[in-house]
């Protein structure tokens, strides 16, 4: 176990080198200056190529890129990603200031999905080709053909029309004022969490048809157990591990890419920062985001291979 | 001699069961799998939406008519016009060129390269492999946002580079899969046979591992479908696909339907119904052929 854990560490090393070298490479190649932004946007042409030069220097862009990308790197392995190029604030700060919407968002919708999914999907594979199991699987589907932005859009539609309501301006969290903090979560909660609930739900449902189709699964009722226990007990339990990995994943996924939804609720989440971060050419703070986002993707996939060993006993990782 | 012939011939397949014809396979498969049928009903309507567009549709996708602009559905159109007073069911069904070329091209094109690495990968093992399985890792870790934003950034928002964006999340899922199958068939003992028998690499590959992965090649083009095509609606819906005027369904609903919608919620509607059938469809039948072609896969 100790091994397997040492050599999965090892090998999130190279990954997330490839993950920085390649958004380093990337955001050099993209066409676009930032200290011409920075500078005066369209009116590039007509500033003092001294004053780019000295903004260059200013903001260590004349250096060589493979110092850049080293400074950066080792400025990485201390916890230390840089300061916007635009703000002059650490990236750290900046991204603090939207990440508990981001998790808020990803945390309430995992709980969605979590409520939603496991009873429904149960549910579907107890009454495999029922009416139940029907209703369950085209409203999954669906789930997951449904664009979130559009279901967005319509949410915002019905809510103008009907309530007067307008999208809020400013993230309110919820130890500040929970009410305010509801009104605003709760349309992109609904939104993220339908989608997420679908995916659940279909992995739910085909984990415990096959579990029930196990022999231990044939000995408890044999035993005379009651449907509860032998459902819930002994199949639930057993067919939790790819679900647990599924919500791991999606979790991972959903503080940092919630783009579409952020946009269509104008909401300031870690979504929308790296996209307008791209499109300010912000190098540091888009290296940082996509470096923080692929770390936590890896981090999860590792902590969910390791449940399943604490799980499943039989699971033994060479 | 002739007896061999005779025998097989005479195989027990062809007695037990006869042959059916195309009607009856569809019959069959309906009735084993309404869900998948319903599915390819959908795939089948939305084809002919993009093959016929022209024929089925007087009006052009693309002409401004500002005599009609916001009309509401009517005899005239259907599903009413928007704010060039260009006809909205016009325009989903052109869209469905650009939503099926999109699909089709970005999940072949993903699972072909995955696929292909998958092989290789799987194949060559040792170091080769190792490499190939780190740069996949990168790759699934990376946000495809970030990618399509360089892509449109570099090339220019376009249906054509859509895809590209599109595609290049799906190569590690693709190579995920097809390296497992790989695996496992090369530890059959006719791969061993085979190579004891001196054939050369590229015919083990090409002659005995290609034919062998192409269900799950099969089944993953298929499962990724409907996923493309929702990626390209919103990468289109975030204005890093198809640029105006195309009608491309994600970017039909983005700018001036949220902000007509309350005047005009048409607008915002029945694009989002396309891209919503359209995957549905997909789906829907891309589960149920996962089901036919692999049973350890059953209902998932």
């Amino acid at each position: 176990m100790r091994t397997y854990i040492t050599k999965r560490l090892l090998l999130i090393v190279p990954t997330l080198f490839g993950v920085a070298a390649l958004v380093f490479v990337i955001m050099r190649v993209i066409p676009g200056d930032v200290t011409l932004l920075i500078l005066g946007g369209d009116q590039a042409g007509r500033i003092d190529p001294a004053q780019i030069a000295a903004m260059k220097h200013q903001l260590g862009l004349d250096q060589p890129l493979l110092v850049q990308f080293g400074t950066w790197l080792w400025g990485v392995l201390r916890f230390d990603f840089g300061t916007s190029l635009w703000t002059g604030q650490p990236v750290i700060e900046e991204l603090l200031i939207r990440l508990p919407l981001s998790l808020e968002l990803a945390l309430l919708a995992s709980m969605v999905s979590v409520v939603i999914a496991i009873p429904l999907g149960m549910l579907a594979a107890v009454r495999q080709d029922s009416w139940v199991d029907y209703v369950v699987r085209v409203v999954s589907i669906g789930g997951l053909a449904i664009p979130s932005f559009w279901i967005g859009i319509l949410c915002i539609l019905l809510l103008v029309i009907y309530f007067g309501w307008g999208p809020p301006l400013e993230f309110t969290p919820p130890w500040v004022d929970p009410w305010a903090n509801f009104q605003q979560m709760v349309w992109p909660v609904v939104t993220v969490g339908y989608r997420y609930a679908a995916v659940t739900t279909r992995m739910t449902r085909s984990t415990v048809l096959e579990v029930l189709r196990e022999d231990y699964i044939r000995t408890a009722w044999a035993k005379g157990l009651r449907e509860r226990v032998v459902v819930v007990r002994h199949a639930l339990k057993n067919a939790m591990l790819p679900v647990i990995t599924l919500i791991g994943t999606e979790f991972a996924f959903l503080i940092g890419g919630l783009v579409v939804t952020e946009t269509v609720f104008t909401l300031n989440g870690v979504g929308r920062f790296v996209v307008d971060a791209v499109a300010h050419r912000d190098y540091p703070v888009v290296q940082a985001l996509v470096f923080l986002i692929a770390f936590s993707f890896v981090i999860v996939n590792l902590l969910v291979d390791l449940t399943y060993a604490w799980f499943d006993p039989r699971i033994r990782y060479r | 001699m002739a007896t061999n012939v005779e025998l097989s011939r005479s195989t027990p397949i062809a007695d037990v069961a006869p042959r059916l014809s195309v009607l009856e396979e569809i019959v069959g498969f309906v009735r084993k799998k309404p869900l998948g049928a319903a599915g390819g009903l959908i795939i089948v309507v939305m084809l002919a939406a993009a093959i016929f567009a022209g024929a089925l549709t007087p009006y052009d996708p693309y002409q401004a008519d500002y005599g009609v602009q916001f009309a509401r559905p009517n005899a005239d159109h259907w599903f009413g016009t928007d704010e060039f007073g260009r006809d909205v069911l016009t325009r989903i069904l052109y869209g469905a060129r650009i939503a099926l070329f999109v699909g089709f091209t970005a999940s072949m094109t993903g699972c072909t390269l995955g696929g292909l690495l998958g092989v290789t990968s799987a194949y060559a093992g040792g170091k080769v492999d190792l490499l190939m399985e780190r740069l996949m890792d990168v790759l699934l870790a990376f946000p495809q946002l970030i990618l399509a934003l360089a892509v449109a950034s570099i090339l220019g928002p376009a249906v054509e580079n859509v895809v590209i964006a599109v595609a290049i999340p799906i190569i590690p899922r693709a190579a995920r899969v097809v390296r497992a199958t790989a695996l496992s068939v090369k530890e059959n003992v006719y791969v061993e046979a085979v190579s004891a028998l001196g054939a050369s690499r590229r015919r083990v590959v090409l002659q005995h591992i290609l034919p062998n992965v192409v269900a799950p090649y099969i089944i993953m083009v298929t499962a990724q479908l409907g996923g493309a095509i929702l990626a390209e609606a919103a990468l289109s819906y975030l204005g890093l696909g198809a640029a105006e005027p195309t009608p491309s369904w994600g970017l039909m609903l983005s700018g001036s339907a949220s902000a007509y919608a309350e005047k005009a919620p048409w607008i915002a509607l029945f694009p989002g119904i396309a891209i919503s059938l359209a995957v549905f469809g997909f789906n829907l039948f891309g589960d149920s052929l996962r089901d036919a072609l692999d049973p350890k896969l059953r209902g998932r």
